[in-house]
Order: structure tokens, then sequence, then C-alpha cells
């Protein structure tokens, strides 16, 4: 049985009337600093109504520390941030009141049962005890929880807890949905399985901002994305155009013996817009892979292994920045 | 982030009262605590146990006592100050070792804040929560009180209001140090102060037979305040000073509250 959203008021908005803030987060030179480390270095962000917005990046990025100023509950040391139209240093609990948050670590209430955590965090949006119990029902099952509804939070698998955690964030109807790396640490059926969800979010109108280091969640789940690296923005678009204008359609990776790389990239360097040396193999950047390797072969070398492949963002990301994401 | 105007706003953006905002975490440690009701019987039971131990034990050797020119029993003098410590204790449990695993391990705050609560709900909830464990151990003991024949005046109906201010007080100041603790070692300055002012503040004898500058000392410590005015409902003698005691503790637990705000908005909203 397919798990609909609860669709109770996703976003009001009539087809061909602007609703009132199509803008969900506009930042111009934000900044945050800790101390005399600059976390994050002057960035220009908009997320528009409906969209599925991605932060892509590795640790450190400044990532997490961009979400927390969205989600009014850091103060940005510099820039301009609004969010749903508002500025969080002095319309925070409104702000706050029309989020929802799932923080990079579960930060589920250990004391409290599963459908409690619902309950009681509904409470702290000022719902209603009865709204809060019918919404807590709905959601128990979106995450597909409900028969553990009477268990304890320690007992639940970490999957699970992210499930939580995300439902427990649908609980005011958000219109805006902060998932600081919803899928980090699940195993892959469980990140389908909630990319599922998130997409389905996404139909009911709910705007998502997300960050994430993979670069095949980015792909499956953002309409646009910015790649940052070292608290500033590399690149921004939608990830074909980021691939298109940042990469080559294919890559061929070649593997060599250890060590061997360096010396071999000079031979080929030739046949491809651009190489990349890694440790373990060469990357060519090219149009047409098979077209590209034949010519390697052609050319009297033998790599112990090949595969040709279409680009993705993880290589755009190390044009961009000479890194991998996942370090 | 400011936590003046601290006020709730509900999903629909209605602005909600104080009230409200500081009723849904009371909710939420109601909840928690409906399972671990357990918890609360030692709270009860210790005054008590001190009350017969040393009130009517030692009591027997003291066959009466003169309070401010008034001839009590010992027991009807040492039970207010049990009262008086009943309420710090109970607030003080909650507000200092539960309040710091909250914050330091559950990150129970960090989950509200995330909601639009703000650090003032926080503050007046948990200090709320922190005197009403205090009163529920001081109504208890009332009673047991009242049953000993250990109450002399009208008056003692205005010990528990007094008892929960009481509470108030040693809340509000036990959060605001448990914001700057940074191990559970550093809980040890909250027993090396509470052990001492349960011991000397008039509870088990008064403090006219310490030296005079020990007296200026003891006079401004926030329990014998609580301890004398209790005294003064449950024996009936109430006076100008009690109003001393009174503005005493509310001015305490005002500053308190106001500092565990703003100690909680730096430590958590970074
Ligand atoms: N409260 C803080 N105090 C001091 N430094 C901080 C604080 N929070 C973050 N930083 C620093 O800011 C930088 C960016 O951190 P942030 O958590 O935003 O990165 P991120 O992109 O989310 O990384 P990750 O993928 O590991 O979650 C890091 O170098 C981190 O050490
Ligand atoms: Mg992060």
């Amino acid at each position: 049985m397919p798990y609909e959203y609860p669709s109770v008021t996703a976003a009001p908005q009539s087809p061909g009337v602007p609703a009132a803030t199509d803008s969900m987060v506009h930042a111009r030179g934000l900044r945050k600093t800790f101390g005399s480390f600059e976390a994050v270095r002057g960035i220009d962000v908009d997320v528009h109504r409906g969209e599925a917005f991605g932060f892509l990046g590795p640790n450190g990025a400044g990532k997490s520390s961009t979400m927390r100023m969205i989600a009014a509950v850091s103060p940005v040391t510099a820039g301009t941030l609004r969010v749903l139209g508002m500025d969080p240093q002095t319309d925070g609990p409104l702000i706050r009141a029309r989020l929802g948050v799932c923080p990079q670590e579960d930060s589920l209430d250990p004391d409290l049962r599963v459908r409690e955590n619902l309950l009681v965090y509904g409470r702290y949006f000022g719902l209603s005890r009865r709204a809060v119990r019918a919404r807590a029902d709905e959601l128990l099952e979106f995450a597909q929880l409900t028969d553990k509804a009477k268990a304890k939070v320690d007992d639940l698998s970490g999957g699970m807890k992210r499930r939580l955690t995300i439902a427990r964030a649908l609980i005011n109807d958000p219109e805006i949905l902060l998932l600081d790396e919803p899928t980090t640490g699940l195993d892959p059926q469980a990140r389908h399985s909630l990319w599922d969800k998130l997409f389905r979010l996404k139909e009911q109108g709910v705007t998502i901002v997300l960050t994430t280091h993979y670069m095949d969640e980015a792909e499956q789940l953002c309409d646009r994305l910015v790649v940052m690296d070292k608290g500033a923005i590399a690149a921004e678009g939608s990830p074909l155009e980021l691939i298109r204008e940042h990469s080559t359609r294919e890559v061929a990776e070649l593997r060599f013996g250890v060590g061997q790389h360096e010396a071999l990239a000079a031979r080929v360097a030739d046949l491809a817009d651009r190489v990349e040396v890694l440790p373990d193999r060469l990357m060519l950047y090219t149009e047409h892979g098979e077209e590209t390797l034949a010519q390697v072969h052609g050319r009297g070398l033998r790599p112990l292994a090949v595969l040709v492949r279409r680009s993705t963002l993880e290589d755009v990301f190390l044009k961009l920045t000479g890194r991998s994401l996942v370090d | 982030m400011s936590i003046a105007g601290a006020a709730l706003v509900d999903a629909a953006g209605r602005r909600m009262g104080v009230t409200r905002s500081t009723g849904v975490l009371l909710g939420r440690h109601l909840t928690v605590f409906s399972r671990n009701w357990t918890f609360f019987v030692t709270g009860f039971a210790e005054p008590v146990l001190y009350l017969l131990s040393i009130g009517v034990g030692v009591g027997k050797l003291i066959p009466s006592f003169d309070v401010g020119g008034h001839t009590i029993a010992y027991a009807a003098f040492v039970a207010p100050g049990m009262l008086a410590a009943s309420a710090m204790n109970g607030a003080v449990m909650d507000a200092t070792f539960n309040v710091f695993f909250r914050l330091k391990y559950q990150k129970l705050y960090d989950q509200i804040l995330a909601t639009p609560l703000t650090t003032g709900d926080v503050a007046r909830s948990e200090i709320t929560w922190a005197l009403l464990r205090g009163g529920v151990y001081s109504a208890g003991f009332l009673v047991v009180m009242s049953l000993f024949g250990l109450i002399h005046s009208w008056w003692a109906l205005l010990a528990l209001p007094a008892a929960l201010l009481i509470g108030f007080a040693f809340g509000a100041v036990g959060m605001a140090l448990t914001t700057f603790m940074k191990s559970w070692q550093d809980f040890e300055y909250i027993t090396l102060s509470t052990v001492p002012m349960f011991l000397f503040s008039a509870t088990f004898f008064p403090a006219s037979t310490f030296p005079t500058w020990l007296q200026w000392v003891i006079d401004v410590t926030p329990l014998y305040r609580g301890v004398v005015l209790c005294r003064e409902l449950t024996t009936g003698q109430v006076t100008w000073g009690s109003g001393i005691s009174l503005v005493y503790l509310i001015v305490l637990g005002c500053l308190g509250m106001v500092l565990v705000g703003k100690r909680l908005e730096r430590l958590l909203l970074t």
C-alpha cells in the first residue's frame, strides 16, 4: 500500500495567482563566523516555492552552518537573510512556526515513546491535543512506524530514527522542510525509500532544502543546487546544467598499475578534453567514452580495468575544487 | 532570537500567551514523570524522616523552645525549616542535575528551540517545573505537619505559596549556575552550598547561637530567608520582616530566570 503524505494544507496557492511570498529563502552576502573562523563566507542563495534545493559539499563546507541560520536558530554574522520573507533576527518564532527541521544529528526525545515524540513536538508548535493526535497517526503511517508507536526511541534502528525525525518535522505542516544530510548512515534501500517519500512531499507542494555529500542524492532530489566548498559557493544550477557546464558528457576511467598513472597521463592527454590523475586511476573527460577508449588502445596502452560512464556531479565537484566529495 | 516578548506562535501564526508556551514543556515532563513517579517519593520522604528523627526524637530532650518571645515545641520549630528545605531540595534537584542532562546529553533544548518556542520559554518552563516539584514535596509535608499538630495559625495556608516561592528562587539560581557547568564534577559545588544552608539556616537551631558577623552572612542566604518566612507563617508570627524575605526571594528568582534565558541563548543559539 502506498503511503500518501497526509495532505492537510500544503502550501496554499491557487494556480495563476502568485503567492504572497514566492521567495522562500533569500540570502545575499550571507556570512557566519565562529570566533575568528569563517564557516560561511558571503553566499547568495534563492530558493523558490515548491522547489527542492540542495547544498552539496564535503565535510566542513559550511552546509550545516547555513542551514542553522535559515532555521532561525543561529544568528547571522553579516549579510541579508530572509526566510518566508521575514528576518530571522526579529521574527524567529514566526519563521520557525512554518518550518520543519531535520537536523544532522537525530535529536529525538529519548524519554518519550515513538508516538509521544510526535505528540509532544506538535504541542511545542501550539497545536491542540486533538489536532496533534490525528496528525501523529497520519505521520506514523507515513513513516511506516505505526506498529512501533509505543516503542522506545532508543530501540529503533538508525533508519527508523531518521524517518521519525522527518515525520516529526512535518507535524506542523511546514512550508519549508530543512533536511541536513537526511540519508547519511542509511543503507541503500532505506535511502531509496526516503527519497521516495521526499519526492512525494515535494509533489504536495512542500519546499525542500537539503544538504548532502552524496552526488546521487543531489541528482535524484534537487531541482537546483549549489556546490559549496570552504564556506563559498563554487557553482550553481540544476544537476544537468552543472554537468553540462563543468564537465563533458562521458568519462573514461582507466586503471593501470599503482604509480604509473602520473606518467601515463601525458600519453593520453590529447585524447580527451581534460585528464584528471587520481592515485588509483586516470579519468578522461570526453564526449564519447568508447571512442576515446579505442584510441587509448590504439596507442598500445593496456589498462588493467576500464569503465566508461556518464559524467556526474562528483566530476563537477572534482573539477571545481580538485577534491572528491566524500573524503 | 529575542527572549524579550517571548511569545509562542502557533502554526497558524497566532501569538499565544506565556501560560500556554510554558505549559507545553510542563506537559512533556508530566508525560515522562507519569511513568517514573517513584522518583517523587524519595524527595517527599527525606524531610519527613528528618522531622521524625530530629524534630520529634531530639525534641523529646528539649521540652520547649523560645522563639521571638513565644514558647513553642521543638518539633514546631524544626518543621517549617524542613518545609523550606524540601522546597529547596526539590527545586534544586530538578534545576541542576536534570537540566544539565537535558541540556548536554539529551539536547532537549536544541529540539525545542527549533520550534516557535524561545530560550525565555525554556527558562520559564524549567523553573516552573522545578518549583512545582518542590511545591509538591512541600504540600505533602504541610499535610504531615498538620497531622502532627505542628501548625498553629491560619497563616500556615500561605506557607504553600511561600514554599513555591522558595522553589522559584532556588530553581532559577540553580538552573542559572547549571548553565555554567562543564561536567558532573562541578555539581560538587551545588552540594557544597546546599548542605551548609540546610544545616545552618536556622533549620535545627536559631541563628542567634552564632557570632554576630556570621549571623549577618546567614541573614542574606536564600534558604534562611525561606525558613524564617515559613516559620513566621506556620507559627502565626507574621511581621514586616516576612515582607523582606518575600521581596528577596522574588527578586532572586527573577534575576536567575533572566540570566538563564541569556545563558541558553549564548550556549545554544550559536
Ligand atoms: N559552533 C561552532 N563553533 C565553532 N566552529 C564551528 C561551529 N559550528 C561549525 N563550526 C565550523 O564551521 C565549519 C563548517 O561547519 P559545518 O558544520 O557548517 O559544515 P558542514 O558542511 O555541515 O560539514 P559536514 O558535512 O561535516 O556536516 C567547520 O570547520 C566547523 O568546524
Ligand atoms: Mg553538516
